[in-house]
């Protein structure tokens, strides 16, 4: 399942690529990608399993860049 | 300005003047007793010792100032095990600096590392704004009427079916139909077109349009997340989704560029001195140098910017590209191939020739018009097209003859109207000769042939001009498929100067043909497939790139092609040529003007001939002129 986040203060293009890195390597995640410009994050993954993936995702992210958000809705 | 970059500039500031302070006054603080580490010992006049602050003591104050944040993520980042990221390199640098004395430059570097800083936060929030500025097209709201009463609603609330109200000035929420009013409607967001379009009872309108004239009721046929504003706007947000090659290239660079500069870094400082080449002091100095530039900054924040600025600069003209990767591909467009029937040509019959044997050209098209009068076939409504002014009361008897033609009474006389085979079927003789570029209809009276028309579907004022544009953008080869005959085929080719043109096609054919181009096109080359996008969705899809036209309000089209012209404007196609070729060499720009100054530092300071400042403008500097450089892409290019 695709899904997209906003996300808040992200202020470095290179950790948006950090950041990307570290999500792909997550478990149960196909594909992501974070769109400097847009400040957002699209990610698929396994759908019963995506809850469980974004909070890990936002735990990579904050070690990369602690100033960042990704909006959960 | 947000509430933080203001924050940010107070804080230069304050540094700033207490940096130039402190530079220009020069004087001693005195001290009771020593301190070691922080003091300076004296001998007095009268041969008691003194105490004195070390001169790099009071530079700590705009030191902290300005940079507290930057050790403060360096430490907290190491924690994270994050150790390359440009905080830590800052830090280590300036430290780094007063451990060899330079605390003037120490904190000067601080200081233009966040100027740097803070101006690239100002210039991409502003490119963030100028991109959502573009995508500007999202209605807020949609006026129902509810007992009566108007009433704003969101228009993600509003269900097929329902009636919405918009004013004048106001923007079309939702797609739907008019069913009330007429007005005229701006189309430049959606379509960059500036002529306005005149809408009416009964005609289709889509959302993001402005009204610009009178009160429409439009009864939506779409919801809202179907409309063709939702669409648009999630493609042009998915787009940075697909990045280019070029964006692939620089992440991976700056993977290895980072790490790579910072071991060069611990190399020079401790390799030459153990190798009794100069001392310790004078290589580390170099070395921060290294760890200074080694920010790849300039080049990650550039590069999708200019992407990102290339599609909202062509979505601002009608043209929506999905993703930088076509960009890239569209900017290496050497062959372009067309469908001809919607695409090069409007799609829409008319009469081009009439030929009369017998009596005037007028009379010979009225009596054609009239006797097609009751055919709803498209070359009979292009007939009675051209001769609208026939009296059709003079019909009183009409037949229409499948795959032949039609035979009607007009004026007591048997007329027939209709191909070759309908004349030989009634006995007429038809002149032989001359394969005209069209679809011949022979018109002939009680068995007299009267003379012939030629309806042929007509080439679009934009073809030329937009196939010589393409041709100045270095198009190599232009090629034309189409399934009708060769003849017409060959006529409308000519026409407009095609390079190559594959006639008698069908839908099959053509996917076979961009095979074979695929297979001819040379290295570096793209193939570029324009379509209308309606039934050609497997060329779309085989093409480097599929381009479908006129897709206002076509999903199908929209969904089927990598770069979508909204309007059926052919020039549109050139400009999105161009605009890619203009986005790529600004990419080109960017990452061989940052590697040429960074790589020149780094060996300039190698050899001991660069200093802190030139260290910091091949960071900071060259980040903000690439940023620039990239906001070029978000001006409003003319077309």
């Amino acid at each position: 399942m695709k899904k997209t986040y906003k996300m808040r203060d992200l202020d470095c293009a290179n950790c948006a690529a950090k950041m990307e890195d570290a999500i792909r390597k997550l478990d149960g995640v196909q594909d992501v990608s974070i769109s400097f410009m847009t400040q957002k994050l699209t990610i698929e993954a396994e759908e019963n399993r995506l809850e469980e993936i974004m909070r890990q995702a936002v735990k990579v992210c904050k070690k990369v860049e602690p100033d960042c958000e990704i909006v959960l809705k | 300005m947000t509430k933080k970059q203001k924050k940010m500039l107070g804080r230069i500031l304050v540094s700033f003047a207490l940096l130039l302070g402190l530079s220009l006054w020069g004087g001693r603080i005195w001290l009771p007793v020593g301190i070691p580490f922080v003091s300076v010992s004296h001998v007095s006049e009268t041969g008691q010792p003194a105490f004195s602050l070390a001169g790099w003591v009071p530079y700590l104050i705009p030191y902290f100032i300005i940079g507290w944040d930057v050790l403060w993520r360096a430490i907290r980042n190491i924690k994270n095990g994050q150790v390359f990221d440009e905080n830590f390199l800052m830090a280590v640098a300036t430290v780094g600096a007063f451990g060899c004395g330079e605390y003037r430059e120490g904190v000067a570097v601080m200081l233009f590392y966040q100027v740097g800083e803070l101006f690239q936060s100002v210039a991409v929030d502003r490119s963030r704004r100028s991109i959502s500025d573009l995508m500007d097209i999202r209605p807020d709201y949609a006026n129902v009427e509810q007992e009566g009463q108007l009433v704003q609603v969101d228009p993600e609330e509003v269900s097929v079916g329902d009636t919405i109200l918009v004013k004048p000035g106001e923007r079309i929420p939702l797609d739907g139909v008019v069913t009330e009013g007429s007005s005229t409607l701006d189309t430049a967001a959606l379509t960059g077109e500036s002529m306005p379009r005149e809408v009416g009872e009964g005609r289709d309108v889509v959302s993001g349009c402005i009204n610009l004239s009178g009160v429409l009721r439009i009864r939506v046929t779409k919801p809202f997340e179907d409309s063709t504003v939702s669409k648009i706007l999630e493609l042009v947000e998915n787009s940075a989704s697909k990045k280019a090659k070029a964006e692939h290239f620089i992440t991976k660079f700056a993977r290895y560029y980072t790490p790579a500069v910072v071991f060069a870094a611990l190399a020079l400082a401790f390799l030459p001195p153990l190798l009794g080449l100069g001392t310790f002091g004078m290589w580390i100095q170099r070395a921060l140098i290294f760890l200074v530039v080694s920010c790849p900054c300039a080049l990650v924040i550039s590069i999708p910017l200019s992407f990102f600025g290339g599609i909202g600069g062509a979505s601002r003209q009608g043209i929506l590209v999905k993703g930088g990767n076509y960009l890239e591909a569209l900017a290496q467009a050497g062959i372009v191939v067309f469908d001809k029937t919607g695409t090069l040509t409007q799609g829409r019959f008319a009469v081009t020739e009439a030929e009369a044997a017998a009596g005037s050209r007028e009379e010979l098209l009225e009596l054609a018009a009239l006797a097609e009068h009751f055919s709803t076939h498209p070359i009979s409504r292009s007939i009675q097209e051209a001769c609208p002014e026939a009296d059709f009361s003079r019909v009183t008897q009409a037949e229409e003859l499948p795959g032949r033609g039609v035979r009607a009474v007009v004026d007591g006389r048997t007329v027939l109207a209709g191909n070759g085979k309908l004349m030989k079927e009634f006995g007429v003789a038809v002149p032989e000769g001359g394969e005209p570029a069209g679809t011949v209809v022979y018109v002939a009276a009680d068995g007299q042939y009267l003379g012939r028309l030629v309806v042929a579907d007509q080439i679009k004022e934009s073809a030329p001009q937009a196939l010589r544009m393409l041709k100045a953008e270095g198009v190599g080869r232009t090629v034309m498929l189409t399934g009708d005959a060769p003849a017409v085929g060959q006529a409308v080719g000519k026409a407009l100067g095609l390079d190559e043109v594959h006639a008698g096609l069908l839908p099959g054919d053509k996917v076979e043909r961009v095979e074979q181009l695929l297979v001819q096109k040379r290295p570096g080359e793209q193939l570029v497939f324009v379509g209308d996008g309606i039934n050609d969705a497997p060329v779309l899809s085989r093409a480097d790139v599929g381009v479908a036209m006129g897709a206002m309000g076509s999903d199908a089209a929209i969904e089927a092609a990598d770069v979508v012209l909204m309007d059926d404007d052919l020039t549109k196609l050139p400009v999105a040529v161009s605009i890619a070729r203009k986005t790529l060499r600004i990419v080109r720009q960017n990452i061989v003007f940052a590697l040429g100054v960074k790589f020149l530092v780094l060996i300039l300071s190698a050899f001991g001939m660069a200093n802190m400042w030139m260290a910091v403008f091949a960071d900071v500097g060259v980040s903000v002129l690439a940023i620039l450089n990239a906001s070029r892409m978000l001006r409003k290019t003319k077309s």
